[in-house]
């Protein structure tokens, strides 16, 4: 039975058909796994931007500003990821190029990854700029209305107090966006963009053999989370440097 | 010397502006899931393909720099509007349906007559009767979803529509429908493979419907991009006349696929 | 006036239509107008019908994957907060590779890697339950209910640990059997501990209800994609899916929102 089972799989050869040189296909996936990370680490990078204006304008801005800012982050976290990606990834190379023609400008090329940069990181501002909201609100006042009383500018305020002491509190919410965004990026398989899950899709297509190459994308999407929980665990370790430790059970 | 090395540098400069300007950077959007033997990827990472050979050969007899850039089939059309791309070269059909938004070349290649394919077991007739209560699966966007929902929708079970042909063999070599229906060359290459073989026959060609049965394939074009449309016609002809057309085509088939 | 500035954030009053709030609206009115004016709308008519049926169905797919899902996660939590090794290992895995992974990949794993499988095993075509196997709605509820459970198994595993265990002292010492211990206190305590972050984990759930499209069932998003194969109209079909989503979304956090203020909250 078990050898009936395993036959399929032993037929095409695992170790083969995921060789890193060209008759494996090991190569492509590896290709489209750094295209995800690059994928993941821009849109990462630019929600933690948006984020950090957000919440601030959140926070402090002004009426209008805060209003439209709720209306950004209440529509991005109701609208399914697939749909956004979708119209965004359309979208932002229309929009750019019409504007660039109406102004009498050739029009430019924007690539994929530019576009699932942007698509992506629209989605991950939104939901950045409530984790940072949340992380500032934590602070306590106290400790930002001494620095005030201290005679410190705004900037000096938010680089040596605002933010080291809020970053405990942000970590966690980061953290797990961090995870969102990394396989988000396999929602850009859909708009036909090179990322690991397409490259996996198209390797199977060739050599017909979905399950071998489905579970290695897993296992490297794992591999993925699982080093990235180690490296986030030594971060939050050194933010909370000089906190109390949380205790084990909430 | 410094103002010697200076010019050297500029002339370089300027040959190379000037290289760049002769060759026009023209993108050319492919549908990003394979369908071979037109295209599709290689282990190594590379398109291959009849198709993407064909593109080489236009592009270098119309004088144009040409990248080749993936985008999903379905939004082929939008990319192509958004001007993500210059020109579609993706076995697309010239259909009325799609002249209403985009433009198309002169065809190379036609592909336009329908067949079914079922399991070797079954026996089955290409017609409405034939295909009654079966499952039948079409690759989206295609005038073979077109042809089916017109001629067979009343009389099929259920039309699964598959992003591209070869999930829809997936689904049939699986078990999940009963039928396929595309055009001869990619039926003929699926049931070519091993796996095609082990499962599937061909069961006949549909009958013929002129209101929906292509002239042929072509670049599709945005519309009023005539330049580029009357230099892609001029190559088309022109590689057919010095033979690279044909050269192609012996390595990828035994019969003519341009057609009458 | 430092005072007044760092207190005025959450101090402010909340839902008063104020001057500028007006304009916004305005504004908002005037949008969508415009897009009702100048975009092209004339295919709704004709996808109106299938648009109902991919809406109930997407509703019908959240419903029973959740239901399924939470099932799941219940055993799933518990085991890893009170379980032999033998269990929590196993259930701590298995949360682990469902959060670890993409919804999509998991997804295409089952429909296309099982699928790559029954030529291989005549018998699975010769069965009884062959009919249900060869459709697709039964892959897409099989992977999104394992996808809620292993995201909800995480939750309540918190709400387990986050039970006091004074509580449930107190109901042993009551002479409660174990089984309504966790009847009467562990699991009610739990789930309304919970009750927010599922709330959450739903509405996420609800997001990623278009991916079943990608393996040939037909939702209120294949409809939308299928208004933008046949008529090539791009941003339309798109925005009117992203409203439907967001009115689905209202109800959904209406609905729990309902729930939670149905719960008494006793402060002693």
């Amino acid at each position: 039975m078990t050898e009936s089972l395993l036959l399929p799989l032993a037929q095409t050869g695992v170790f083969e058909l995921l060789a890193p040189t060209p008759p494996g296909w090991g190569g492509n996936l590896l290709r489209g796994f750094i295209n995800s990370m690059g994928i993941g680490m821009g849109a990462f990078a630019l929600g933690l931007l948006i984020g950090t204006g957000g919440a601030y304008g959140k926070l402090y801005g002004g009426a209008v500003l805060r209003d439209l800012l709720k209306v950004y982050t209440t529509l991005i976290r109701a609208v399914p990821e697939l749909v956004l990606v979708l119209l965004i990834f359309f979208a932002v190379p229309d929009v750019i190029n019409r504007t660039l023609d109406t102004l009498g400008y050739r029009p430019i090329d924007v690539s994929g990854l530019v576009a699932g940069i942007a698509a992506l990181g629209l989605v991950q501002g939104a939901y950045a700029t409530e984790v940072l909201r949340g992380a500032i609100l934590a602070v306590p006042q106290g400790q930002i209305e001494a620095g005030r009383a201290f005679g410190m500018t705004p900037t000096m305020l938010m680089r040596r107090i605002t933010l080291p002491a809020m970053l405990p509190f942000a970590i966690p919410g980061l953290a797990n966006l961090w995870l969102v965004a990394t396989k988000n990026t396999a929602l850009l398989a859909v708009v036909g963009f090179n990322e690991l899950t397409l490259e996996t899709r198209q390797a199977a297509g060739a050599t017909k053999a979905y399950f071998t190459f489905f579970m290695a994308a897993g296992v490297l999407y794992l591999l993925l989370t699982l080093i990235s929980n180690i490296f986030i665990g030594r971060v939050e370790h050194w933010a909370r440097r000089g906190l109390p430790p949380i205790a084990e059970s909430r | 010397m410094k103002i010697l090395s200076k010019m050297t540098i500029a002339g370089a400069l300027l040959g190379t502006w000037t290289l760049v300007a002769q060759a026009e950077q023209v993108k050319v959007g492919i549908s990003a899931e394979p369908y071979p033997p037109f295209s599709s990827l290689d282990a190594s990472g590379k398109w291959v393909g009849w198709e993407i050979e064909l593109i080489g050969a236009i592009c270098s007899e119309a004088k144009l720099e040409c990248i080749i850039n993936p985008v999903s089939w379905d939004g082929i059309i939008p990319s192509l509007t958004s001007k993500k791309i210059d020109v579609i070269m993706s076995s697309m059909s010239i259909t009325k349906e799609r002249k209403k938004t985009i433009g198309f070349s002169d065809k190379y290649y036609s592909d336009s007559s329908y067949v079914v394919a079922g399991p070797k077991g079954l026996a089955m007739d290409p017609t409405s009767e034939g295909l009654k209560g079966k499952i039948l699966g079409v690759q989206v966007s295609t005038n073979g979803q077109i042809y089916a929902s017109k001629h067979f929708g009343n009389s099929l079970a259920e039309i699964k529509t598959y992003q591209t042909q070869d999930e829809a063999n997936q689904d049939l070599v699986a078990g999940r429908i009963d039928a396929v229906l595309a055009s001869p060359i990619t039926i003929g290459q699926f049931l070519n493979t091993e796996q095609g073989k082990a499962c599937c026959r061909k069961k006949g060609t549909v009958a013929n419907d002129p209101e929906i049965m292509a002239p042929g394939v072509g670049a599709g074009l945005r519309k009023g991009d005539t330049e580029l449309r009357e230099k892609i016609n001029a190559a088309i002809k022109g590689i057919r006349a010095k033979g690279k057309y044909d050269k192609i085509t012996k390595k990828y088939f035994d019969f003519d696929i341009y057609g009458g | 006036m430092t005072y007044s500035t760092t207190t005025s954030a959450n101090s402010r009053p909340v839902a008063r239509l104020e001057a500028h709030r007006i304009v916004l609206i305005a504004i908002g009115i005037a949008l969508a107008a415009t897009a009702a004016a100048l975009m092209r709308w004339d295919w709704l008519p004709n996808y109106y019908a299938l648009a109902i049926e991919g809406l109930w169905r997407t509703v019908l797919i959240l419903i029973v994957t959740c239901a399924i899902g939470f099932a799941l996660a219940v055993p799933l939590g518990m085991a890893q907060v009170t379980g032999p090794i033998w269990l929590s290992l196993p259930a701590k895995a298995f949360c682990t590779v469902i959060r670890g992974t993409p919804l999509l990949l998991q997804l295409w794993l089952l429909y296309y890697g099982l699928g790559a499988l029954f030529p291989h095993y005549p018998w699975i075509r010769e069965s009884n339950l062959w009919p249900l196997f060869r459709q697709a709605w039964p892959y897409a509820i099989l992977a999104l209910s394992l996808s809620c459970a292993g995201y909800e198994g995480e939750v309540m595993r918190g709400a387990f640990a986050g039970v006091p265990l004074g509580q449930l002292e107190a109901a042993r010492a009551f002479g409660m059997s174990r089984w309504k211990v966790f009847r009467r206190v562990w699991l009610p305590q739990a789930i309304h501990k919970a009750l927010p972050t599922l709330a959450g984990e739903t509405v996420l759930q609800l997001k990623s209800m278009p991916l079943v499209a990608t393996i040939t069932v037909v939702d209120l998003y294949a409809v939308a994609l299928r208004v933008r194969q046949d008529t090539y109209v791009i941003y339309e079909p798109l925005l009117l899916l992203a409203v439907a989503y967001m009115t689905l979304t209202g109800v959904l956090v209406w609905i729990f929102n309902h729930l939670e203020a149905r719960i008494p909250v006793r402060v002693g």
